[in-house]
């Protein structure tokens, strides 16, 4: 028995902004009605929608995934929304694969919509209620700070300096000023400018990490023969994988994200994959700061553990190098609403693999990329393989 | 399309109104236990995916899919959270075997309402924040405009919405995992307090406590591991529109087209004389006559007449709720469409004891989000 091949024919996105005016409802609106428009389909085509949207306490709405359903496109239409905290963009678009690979439903719209400023004055708030009601919450806990332990852990173990770190930040940010939706692109950016921005939990400063900001991304799936009918240039979903470890964050050694290695094993052996570092041409991983490209990097095999920084030193992961790592110039450059900063990694691949990316096209017609996110307590890691 | 899918094994615990003693952790390993026992599957080794059901402010926790592997046994497997019904969660793990790339996957959806102080604010948090949130509406005072709606448009009477609850609250005494079991005259229920009229207190579904889990696997596994596999033959799920301001009050369109959608994929058209009983929503009592007529069991303006008839009694024609329905067993969040399934699985294993209906071989389960939403689902399973 054969699997159903899924593509993905058409893809939207909005910009990515710091306070965006419009609401959730009608951004993610925007974002469908562009990837519609991409692949010539109107809603009349889809047959089911899935909602990618991280808490809902950013837009302050209980089933926040009912709220935008409208928004989404989802009128009188099967509708679910799908979460893995942080990893939901990369998983949104593994939902609706296995919508379409199941055979049920042939044409679907993928919505990721983030709107975070709705969260005044910060959405940082807000994340004191994913700790542990009882052992972390009366601690306090701050985002930036457990990022803190993990970089430190990272850079401890393998004797990483901030400077090699800050080359990522610096190449996502370079890469970013070619993209249109970017909010924190910048051509002239230099390692010295990372390594002096102010320090909010060191080891991370300013300029380590991405922003808080408002989008919505959208991506159309399609089943083979539908695909086929659509365009000439599909992109094929080739291999999905996710994997979700324990809630016990503190009994894990930060120094290395083993669900992102299953996550990245399993999407690789359904794409009939035995050697990454060859295989993949164009890497996405999810780099809300910049030591987590380089930490997921080593989780999807592309690199030997401790080794990812290299990438960056040699040019390997430059955008004319043999691996480009986050072309789209990621959330650290693009931005970070976090559902719709997933699947903007899926649309820049998408892009990409078709020689549509513009002022960022990765030389010699790429032929396969990876996707990766990755959230929740440092515990989640989700990945799509597409190639043409 | 792929095999086909059954459910090999199912567990619970509960249903409580208050569980001060445990964790939802604590029930859902409970349930979960039970569950792979009677699947006969180890979920370390056996099990390849997990799905949850569960909605972050019910959980009083964001991001909650974090808390959802241990006490499944799913910690580093691929797991990830749905923001809907059990139902919703059913269809997710159906979908996943019929890709051919997973045979044996875990689904579990629980309630710990008991720990929501303010339930009825929590709710109102669902509402559009710009053009409903500032007039302040109680979720009960919107489900009291649909009730008035519904009965204006079907001439259904209020006293054939208080059958209803006679009807489940009495089905429930049968059944040791409900926990409003009671038996009511009408008279006792029409004179309850009133909510938001038409709709009284003794019309609403209280709350509950408890957790579901349900191995569901292919076809060639089922063949191996079962030898009384339930059979998802059919499931949809669709949503009409969020905004009060322009949906259907009376009829309920979203459940029509899940229907319409889950009776295609089993190969038929029209419900009646081929389902053999229902576990519907009755969050509200209108609801079950509401979602019978949207189902295609009757006319419009039917249910209620069936229910004074007394064809959805244990005994009737179509049985409705024998299990007592969320009126009798109590309302658990977003795990209620789980167990809604799970009664139906129950029935056709012949495991339902006091409750048990002679001779059924196909039933069908159904539920709504609740108020605001217009989200459904139905599942068709047959043994």
């Amino acid at each position: 028995m054969t699997m159903r091949k899924v593509a993905v024919v058409g893809a939207g996105m909005t910009r990515f902004v710091r306070r965006a005016l419009e609401t959730p409802k009608e951004l993610a609106w925007q974002a469908s009605r562009m990837a519609l428009e991409s692949c010539e389909l109107t809603l009349e085509d889809v047959e089911a929608v899935c909602l990618g949207t991280a808490p809902d306490s950013f837009d302050g709405i209980h089933m926040n995934g009912e709220y935008l359903s409208d928004g989404a496109g989802a009128w009188r239409k099967p509708y679910m929304r799908s979460y893995v905290g942080g990893g939901t963009g990369v998983f949104v678009p593994i939902q609706g694969w296995y919508h379409v690979a199941s055979g049920l439903f042939d044409i679907v719209l993928v919505v990721a919509e983030e709107k975070m400023s709705s969260y005044y004055p910060h959405a940082q708030a807000a994340f004191i209620t994913i700790f542990d009601h009882t052992t972390e919450r009366p601690l306090k806990p701050n985002l930036l700070w457990i990022f803190a332990l993990e970089m430190n852990r990272y850079m401890t173990m393998y004797g990483i300096s901030k400077a090699d770190i800050a080359r990522v930040s610096v190449q996502h940010k370079r890469n970013a000023a070619h993209h249109p939706c970017a909010l924190l692109g910048d051509a002239n950016i230099t390692v010295e400018d990372v390594l002096n921005s102010e320090v909010l939990a060191w080891p991370v400063q300013r300029y380590d990490v991405s922003p808080v900001s408002d989008g919505a991304v959208a991506v159309v799936l399609a089943a083979e023969h539908v695909a086929k009918r659509l365009t000439d240039k599909p992109v094929w979903i080739e291999g999905v994988g996710w994997n979700l470890d324990t809630a016990h964050w503190t009994n894990r050694d930060l120094v290395y994200p083993r669900y992102v290695e299953y996550a990245a094993r399993m999407a690789y052996e359904m794409a009939g994959i035995r050697e990454p570092k060859k295989e993949i041409h164009i890497a996405e991983p999810y780099d809300p700061f910049d030591y987590k490209a380089l930490h997921h990097l080593e989780g999807l095999q592309l690199a030997e553990r401790g080794q990812a920084p290299q990438l960056y030193i040699d040019g390997t992961a430059a955008l004319d190098g043999n691996m480009p790592v986050c072309p789209s110039g990621g959330l650290l450059g693009v931005g970070n609403p976090i559902a719709a900063a997933g699947l903007m990694k899926i649309a820049e691949l998408f892009w990409q693999l078709r020689g549509e990316a513009g002022g960022r096209q990765v030389p010699g017609q790429p032929r396969r990329g990876i996707a990766q996110a990755w959230g929740d307590l440092m515990q989640v890691g989700t990945v799509v393989i597409m190639g043409r | 399309m792929n095999e086909r899918v059954a459910i090999i094994g199912v567990g619970w615990s509960g249903y409580r109104p208050v569980s001060p003693e445990l964790s939802y952790k604590e029930m859902t390993y409970a349930a979960a236990v039970k569950a792979y026992a009677d699947a006969g599957v180890d979920p370390r080794k056996d099990i390849q995916s997990f799905v949850t059901v569960a909605e972050d402010f019910h959980e009083g926790t964001s991001i909650f899919d974090e808390y959802t592997p241990d006490q499944l046994g799913a910690a580093l497997k691929p797991m990830h959270t749905i923001t809907g019904d059990g139902l919703h969660g059913l269809a997710t793990a159906f979908m996943m075997v019929k890709t051919g790339q997973f045979d044996i996957v875990a689904l579990e959806g629980h309630s710990k309402a008991s720990n929501i102080l303010t339930l009825p604010e929590v709710n109102a948090y669902a509402q559009d924040p710009v053009l409903n949130r500032p007039l302040r509406l109680n979720t009960h005072f919107v489900a009291g405009m649909e009730m008035n709606r519904f009965l204006f448009e079907t001439g259904t009477t209020i006293e054939q919405c208080a059958a209803v609850v006679q009807k489940n609250r009495r089905n429930a005494l049968r059944n040791p995992k409900a926990a409003f079991g009671a038996d009511l005259t009408l008279e006792e229920i029409l004179s309850g307090p009133a909510l938001s009229w038409p709709l009284g207190k003794r019309d609403m579904a209280e709350q509950a406590d408890g957790a579901v889990v349900m191995v569901l696997v292919s076809e060639s596994v089922a063949r191996q591991l079962s030898d009384k596999p339930v059979w998802i033959l059919g499931i949809g799920w669709c949503n009409d529109s969020p905004s009060l301001e322009s949906r259907d009050w009376g009829v309920l369109p979203y459940i029509q087209k899940a229907a319409q959608m889950a009776y295609r994929q089993a190969g038929f058209r029209n419900p009646q004389g081929i389902v053999d009983f229902a576990e519907i929503d009755d969050t509200y009592s209108y609801k079950e006559l509401q979602s019978l007529e949207a189902l295609g069991f009757c006319q419009p303006g039917e249910a209620g007449v069936l229910t004074d008839d007394g064809a959805t009694d244990i005994e009737g024609d179509l049985p409705v709720n024998a299990s007592g329905g969320s009126l009798g067993m109590g309302h658990l969040l977003d795990a209620t469409g789980l167990v809604r399934a799970l009664e139906v699985v129950l029935q056709l294993r012949g495991e339902a004891g006091l409750y048990q209906l002679e001779d059924v071989n196909i039933g069908l389960a159904q539920s709504w989000r609740g108020v605001p939403t217009t989200s459904g689902a139905v599942a068709v399973l047959a043994n």
